[in-house]
């Protein structure tokens, strides 16, 4: 009875009656694909859908589920490479890396329960198609520096690879990036290569007292200077580290600076030490080791901190600035708008909660980015997604060439339309 | 010259004059090049075998003129070769009969060092080596280190996404930018990234990096710097076999160590670097590492002991650990020196450039010396065994008829073989001209068709570096069509959810 459903659904009628498909071999997509692009249909292409309340709200589209993609399908720990189905849960993942000591080095965020869903839901395609990075990000790059290759169908319907299994590699444009943070509107992903990494062996981190931002800013700006390999720095102001599940955290009864060191034992231990000497002018000093570590940088990585129930109405934003220029962009804001803060990456990343406004505050926001930065609007109501800009506004030169940049993959519009931008 | 280019356009050449005069409009007149003596300073790059003398070079200053000359030579079908130092080892900046020379030497300053933000905001045309120095006196330093540094740009190495002999710990350039402008074909001006990280929209600079001058001109770059390590160690570790320091490299890494540096020389490459300097290279092993460790001297020393460990277990014939900088430049010498004693040995070398899954090393090592007797060619082998690179140097004499086509024939086989085992064409020279036609053997027809169509985004007519990276060149209007074979559903089972 399909065929006389897909004839059903024109492109006039498509709002009476959608589908939800869940393909389980690429010539089932290709099929798919193909089916959508010569009766305009548009599809709503995702992993498990548990960053669906993420973007532009989409139009009303069919389903195309990539769940049935699941499995490692090669993994080499002597050679840092594991291959697997782009459907394949991150949970999975993370088990089968574990085992070897190993992982992946970009710490994919878990935005389930900041978006409203359950924990550890997610899947790789859908973490590689938003490039949602975790604080580890300054020391060992995004998601898009851990992708070596994939395969994937094109909006036209056609099957195309690229990269491999190699970390070196010039062969070909570099299409493995322009995939990452694409958020589906290119291709299909139906596999991908990652780059694993060895898991550290230790890890400590140094907690600072204190809530005074700028100083929390310069505290982490001279970690970060150091040759002491910090591959974490963020702070969280008193309001905020009082929610934490680490006691020594939510019972400091002040702000917290947190900078992490990880590495082999006498590494990491002797640089902590040091980080301790650098910093003893900025506050007192305490640390957190292994479990406790663990727990918290999670909280900072999945945004936590916006996660009770008395943040359940708030308005996200997700900031990346020059990170010297963190505590005063998020000062301006907040001089503006009001809202609770904390900032991972030295400084660079804020991550802003407000009250909820029609507009998100979103030209207040931009307008606070006069040293450059990107703003996006993480979390909001579907109404407010639809009128904000979701995303940063391209200006006229760059929003065509991503325009011609979509049409060279997807002429017909047919992966996740509007998804990121209008007509894109 | 065994790869063709493709035939210059006779009437753009008719035209010459009159785009002579077009771009004294744009630049001064010392920037422009259009006497044949001079132009021949222009005429290949560091692929030394291929060479081709430029309609004229022009040397923009500002990316206004950048912006103006593209967008003339958008206008008027003018092909467009971007160039930055010219140490491109695949052909990169080989020059077109029928097109200009975009030298982007002038733009040669660092624009800003931001140690708060830990970046430096640089022209394309700044030497590599340059950056380093203009910030190591603050304990900083830029990662990628390409074997040219000293000469080579930061624009060139964009466009070839440079590594060097430190990717596996700190990436390639790639890895290593935070910002870009650039200039498009149309001769729009866009600016990517800046001083933050990860900008939401599609990884444009991402794309660009490593698009062999095929995609846009940039004309400024934010790189990372990074803070110099404490310490740099350094071990050197001799083996019977090819296979065993194969095994060790793997047993290095499954222990959870990612070294800053792991460098494998075959055993014709040590006894011709020994014979150059006289470094102290163990003359009795088949195969000589070394391994370097950087960052915090705890961590070196903990690190180097468990190396040790693990090469003794390996069965290595010989170790020695660098007790003192001056050693471990010592260490290094030969390794650095691979290219000129290799071309002591010879009168043309070809170096390829190819990567495989680590694991494969002695197999291919093996087969390219069979492949070496079937071609009766000399071969050495350098490989970053950390990040699986491998620069087999190929010996051969131009003056001796055939050899040139013979060694290109044997180069092909190498990289076929990389491909076969898993691996890649280009792990940093990039595909240029030099790799061109292997494309196929990495790719499908419906792969490099799409890989064009981002090019047709970008550069619709093909006027900027034509003739690299891809073997086939289809007009844009043909790749844009869509073949719609759909209508129905022919698969009723595909299951829902």
């Amino acid at each position: 009875m399909v065929a006389s459903y897909a004839s059903l659904i024109s492109r006039d009628f498509k709002f009476i009656m959608t589908e939800n498909f869940k393909p389980e071999t690429p010539e089932q997509v290709l099929e798919l694909v193909n089916w959508a692009a010569a009766d305009g249909h548009v599809f709503d292409v995702s992993g498990s859908s548990s960053k669906k309340a993420y973007g532009r709200s989409s139009e009303t589209a069919n389903g195309l589920s990539l769940s049935a993609f699941a499995g490692i399908t090669l993994y080499e720990p002597e050679e840092l490479v594991m291959a697997m189905g782009a459907g394949t849960p991150i949970a999975e993942i993370h088990a089968a890396l574990q085992e070897k000591n190993q992982h992946l080095a970009f710490e994919p965020m878990d935005l389930g329960p900041l978006l409203g869903g359950s924990p550890n839901g997610g899947t790789i395609g859908g973490a590689l198609a938003c490039n949602l990075s975790g604080p580890r990000r300054i020391k060992l790059g995004a998601a898009r520096d851990h992708l070596l290759g994939f395969k994937a169908i094109s909006g036209r319907g056609e099957h195309f690879k690229s990269g491999g299994r190699v970390v070196k590699n010039v062969t070909g444009f570099d299409l493995s990036k322009l995939m990452t943070g694409s958020m589906g509107t290119l291709g299909v992903l139906t596999a991908v290569t990652l780059k694993v990494l060895p898991a550290p062996e230790r890890t400590r981190t140094v907690l600072i007292m204190g809530d005074d931002t700028s100083t929390a800013v310069q505290a982490m700006t001279a970690a970060l200077q150091s040759p002491h390999e910090v591959s974490a720095a963020a702070h969280i102001p008193a309001a905020l580290a009082a929610r934490s599940e680490v006691s020594y955290i939510a019972g400091a009864g002040t702000g917290v600076m947190a900078i992490r060191v990880e590495g082999p034992g006498p590494s990491a231990d002797v640089r902590c030490e040091k980080l301790r000497d650098l910093l003893a002018g900025f506050g007192e000093i305490q640390e957190l080791h292994s479990m406790n570590s663990a727990k918290f940088w999670r909280e900072v990585r999945d945004v936590k901190f916006f996660t009770n129930d008395a943040s359940s109405e708030k308005q996200i934003w997700r900031i990346s600035v020059p990170p010297a220029s963190g505590a005063d962009v998020a000062a301006t804001i907040m001089g503006a708008l009001g809202g609770e803060v904390y900032f991972d990456w030295g400084g660079g990343l804020i991550w802003l909660a407000l009250d909820r406004r029609e507009d998100a505050g979103h030209e207040i926001i931009r307008g606070a980015l006069k040293d450059g930065g990107h703003a996006t609007l993480i979390r909001a109501a579907d109404a407010v997604r639809a009128n904000t800009p979701v995303f940063h506004l391209q200006p006229g030169p760059l929003a065509e060439i991503t325009k011609r940049t979509k049409t060279a993959f997807d002429p017909k519009g047919v992966l996740n339309p509007g998804r990121m931008y209008e007509g894109v | 010259m065994a790869i063709a280019m493709p035939a210059p356009d006779q009437s753009v050449i008719a035209k010459r004059p009159e785009i002579i005069a077009a771009m004294k409009e744009i630049v001064a007149p010392e920037c422009l090049i259009d006497d044949q003596e001079e132009l021949s300073a222009y005429d290949q790059d560091a692929l030394t075998a291929y060479h081709q003398s430029p309609l004229i070079v022009v040397l923009p200053e500002t990316t206004e003129q950048v912006s103006r000359i593209l967008k003339y030579c958008r206008a008027n079908q003018v092909k467009v070769v971007p160039r930055g130092a010219g140490t491109s080892l695949s052909g990169g900046a080989l020059p077109l009969g029928d097109g200009i020379i975009l030298g982007m030497s002038k733009f040669n300053q660092i624009l800003d060092i931001d140690y708060d933000n830990r970046c430096a905001v640089v022209q394309p045309g700044v030497t590599n080596l340059s950056i380093t120095q203009a910030v190591q006196h603050k304990g900083f330093y830029y990662a990628p280190d390409p074997s040219s540094q000293i000469a080579c740009t930061i624009g060139g190495n964009v466009a070839e996404n440079s590594g060097g002999v430190h990717c596996l710990k700190y990436g390639l350039t790639t890895n290593n930018l935070l910002g870009f402008e650039v200039v498009l074909m149309n001769g729009e001006t866009i600016r990517l990234g800046g001083k933050h990280l990860d900008s939401e929209a599609y990884d444009l600079m991402g794309l660009l990096t490593g698009s062999e001058g095929l995609l846009g001109v940039t004309t400024e770059v934010t790189v990372r710097l990074l803070q110099s390590p404490e310490t740099v160690r350094a071990v050197l570790i001799g083996f019977d076999s090819n296979e065993v320091a194969g095994d060790c490299v793997a047993a290095v890494i499954s222990a959870g160590i990612i070294p800053a540096g792991m460098e494998m020389m075959d055993k014709p490459l040590i006894h011709a670097t020994d014979d150059f300097l006289g470094c102290g290279y163990p003359l009795d092993v088949e195969s000589l590492m070394i391994v370097e460790l950087d960052g915090p001297e705890a961590e070196v020393d903990y690190l180097i002991e468990r190396i040790e460990e693990i090469a003794h277990d390996c069965g290595c014939m010989n170790i020695k650990v660098s007790t003192s900088d001056a050693e471990r430049e010592n260490f290094w010498a030969g390794r650095k020196a691979a290219f000129p004693a290799v071309g002591r040995l010879t009168p043309d070398y070809l170096c390829m450039d190819g990567t495989i899954p680590r694991h494969k090393i002695s197999e291919v090592l093996q087969k390219t010396d069979e492949l070496a007797k079937k071609y009766n060619l000399k071969v050495a082998n350098v490989f970053h065994a950390g990040d699986g690179n491998l620069h087999p140097l190929i010996m051969f004499d131009s003056n001796e008829p055939d050899e040139l086509e013979r060694a290109e024939a044997f180069g092909a086989d190498i990289l076929t073989l990389c491909v076969e085992l898993g691996g890649v064409l280009s792990g940093e020279h990039g595909v240029g001209v030099e790799k061109r036609d292997l494309m196929g053997t990495m790719f499908t027809e419906e792969d490099m068709k799409q890989q064009q169509r981002v090019k047709c985004a970008f550069d619709p007519e093909s006027l900027l570096n034509p003739g690299k990276v891809y073997p086939q060149l289809h007009r844009c209007a043909e790749l844009s069509k869509v073949h719609v074979h759909g209508g129905q559903l022919r698969f009723s089972d595909i299951p829902r959810f």
